[in-house]
């Protein structure tokens, strides 16, 4: 992964700067040159270099040494080699104490400069992934993780700012795979809870009483198998927030618990005489129509209310396409080192295939076929070929004659065939129908399919 | 098809180029054609350091490329340079029209070594694919046995072999093909 890493050199000889860009672009890295330490820095301003390679001795006031430290002072992770046609013990001494990474003389072997952006760049690709690796561990995402030029999402995330703070509670809204739990935690870690726990609580892939004892804890002995007093999701994530996922699914029993913590911010454990009092932000989430669910009776209108009072929508990925571009290449950079496969970028022809389907499992779906294809591909950048398998399922989509049966039926089947086919792990079975596990749990529930 | 020149600048020996001319229509499917000698640019040579700037080879062959053809690859025997660097095998601008090799160091006897014709030649192949490679955009690659492998020694000269790997082979290849098709 060279392509993301820009060089920029600084040298008054512009032969002597061009040469070496040249010589360093035929490796890969996009390289700059400034004749000066005044263009230098105000290059640093607009671009973020990996490595600067600085004459020490330039006219015009700013020399090498000076161009370094205000270039280090703007730009504080990158590094910066200096470059001299006179070697001297004081110079180098200079220059290092004042933080360049490395002082070379002029000219320079060959296969030193090499080896020595070599080593630099592999620190460099290391932090990065350390950095990605951390957050995804972590799932410390804040409104900047989100990749979005589409202004129906740019619009959500200024609204994700504006209530990150607030205490309000949220609900989500969206199809299966386009984020949901990602926005959620948005809110959470870009607000003041952020230091605070962020506690998951997926509500379909629980039984009632499971998801009971799960959100609000139990005493000792308040059913068999209660050995110990536990705390629930909720006292976790008390001063936090707690995300309650799938939320169209609770039962009528918790949803009558639920408005009753929503509305009084206290409850009672399983089994237990005390009463509890939280603190904890609510962010729910659903793929459901909650008004239809309302409609329908089979949702407390009193608690959509309550749940409802900032709303979120999130479009599907078909209606934001303008985002495909940048999240392939988003999951292209980070699932190639993640797999530790140099797949550089993603060509013209695969971007117009992923711009023309549909993607109805949004972008877990994209996510996953940029996986595949980094998986089986033989190039340094994805093309078209990589992505044929989409326009298998395009075709087998739209070639498929439907059995006539209930929508139920169908869906059952599917559910059915793809945990056949993975042999009943979740996973794997989730991601070939393109939902995440919470909605395949649901699925599983609701169709009473035995495992 | 399109047109690749060869041009030997100063004294280069003509089976070297003859060499050069086979591997380029072989691997990239250019027609080639060779220039008549030229010698090496007036100013060029640095006194103090014994060498020659390429910096003023690939000026010269840029200025020099024929109309009609869409290469340009420079031989010399002479030992390149440029400010920055001790010395180099070759230049090429990437994704452009010139490209340069010098054969200097790939002699046995640059090292005090006995000659090795054969030697020479497998290096000269490589050299040349490499800087041809170049001009069609492809960058250094990370496998050591492929033509496109970045070489500052000739250890990891003699480790590449005279061709390109999968991937560099593809992209040569639309290149190739993106060059002809701009014809049309």
């Amino acid at each position: 992964m060279k392509s993301r890493w820009q060089i920029l050199i600084v040298d008054d000889e512009e032969v002597m700067a061009e040469s070496l860009a040249a010589w360093l672009r035929e490796d890969g890295y996009t390289v700059d040159t400034a004749p000066s330490g005044r263009a230098a820095v105000s290059h640093a301003r607009e671009t973020d270099y990996a490595i600067y390679f600085v004459d020490l001795k330039m006219p015009g006031g700013m020399d090498g040494i000076e161009t370094m430290m205000e270039i280090r002072r703007l730009r504080p992770d990158a590094s910066v080699i200096i470059i001299t046609a006179y070697a001297t013990v004081d110079t180098a001494i200079t220059a290092m104490k004042e933080g360049a990474q490395e002082y070379i003389v002029k000219p320079c072997n060959p296969e030193e400069i090499s080896l020595l952006v070599d080593r630099i760049i592999k620190v460099k690709n290391l932090q990065l992934e350390n950095q990605m690796l951390r957050k995804r561990l972590t799932g410390q995402y804040e409104y900047r993780d989100i990749i979005t030029k589409n202004s129906k999402m740019q619009a959500i995330l200024s609204l994700v700012r504006d209530v990150s703070s607030l205490r309000s509670t949220v609900l989500i809204r969206g199809a299966s795979g386009t984020g949901k739990e990602l926005i959620a935690r948005a809110i959470h870690y870009s607000g003041d809870r952020a230091s605070s726990p962020f506690v998951a609580v997926s509500c379909a892939s629980l039984a009632e009483t499971l998801l009971e004892s799960e959100l609000f804890g139990y005493e000792k002995g308040a059913f068999t198998g209660a050995a110990n007093q536990t705390k629930g999701k909720f006292e976790v994530a008390d001063g936090g927030t707690i995300f309650l996922d799938e939320i169209g699914d609770i039962s009528p029993k918790l949803q009558a618990d639920l408005l009753r913590v929503l509305q009084e911010r206290r409850f009672y454990r399983l089994g237990g005489t005390t009463e509890i009092q939280v603190d904890a932000r609510v962010i729910a989430a659903t793929n459901k129509d909650l008004t239809e669910e309302v409609r329908e009776g089979r949702f407390r209108d009193d608690l959509y209310y309550r749940l409802n009072v900032i709303e979120i929508n999130i479009p599907p990925l078909a209606d934001r396409r303008d985002d495909i571009p940048h999240l392939a290449r988003h999951f292209v950079a980070r699932l190639s080192s993640e797999i530790g496969k140099a797949v550089s970028g993603i060509g013209d022809d695969a971007l117009k295939v992923l711009l023309d389907y549909d993607w109805p499992g949004n972008i877990r779906e994209l996510e996953n076929a940029v996986e595949r294809a980094i998986v089986t591909t033989r190039n340094r950048s994805l093309c078209a070929e990589d992505f044929a398998f989409l326009e298998t399922a395009m075709r087998a989509r739209a070639n498929w004659a439907v059995p006539p049966i209930s929508l139920l039926d169908i869906e059952k089947m599917a559910v059915e065939s793809a945990l056949g086919r993975s042999q009943g792990n979740i996973k794997e079975a989730a991601a070939s129908l393109g939902i995440d596990r919470s909605t395949l749990y649901e699925k599983i529930k609701k169709f009473g399919i035995q495992r | 098809m399109k047109l690749a020149c060869i041009a030997p600048v100063g004294f280069v020996e003509d089976d070297i180029l003859a060499e050069v001319e086979m591997v380029i229509r072989n691997n990239f499917g250019f027609e080639t054609q060779r220039l008549p000698g030229r010698p090496s640019p007036g100013g060029a040579f640095d006194h103090d350091r014994g060498q020659w700037s390429a910096i003023e080879f690939m000026k010269d062959l840029v200025a020099s490329r024929p109309p009609e053809a869409t290469r340009i690859l420079g031989i010399t025997s002479d030992d390149l340079f440029i400010p920055m660097l001790s010395f180099l095998f070759g230049q090429a601008q990437l994704n452009g029209a010139a490209a340069l090799v010098s054969t200097a160091r790939l002699r046995q006897e640059f090292y005090g070594l006995p000659s090795n014709r054969d030697l020479l030649m497998a290096r000269v192949r490589k050299e040349s694919l490499h800087e041809m490679g170049h001009t069609l955009g492809l960058i250094h690659c990370p496998d050591r046995s492929c033509a496109m492998c970045l070489s500052t020694n000739l250890e990891q000269v003699d480790t590449k072999l005279d061709r390109f790997c999968r991937a560099c082979a593809a992209s040569a290849n639309t290149r190739m093909r993106s060059l002809l098709e701009n014809d049309k």
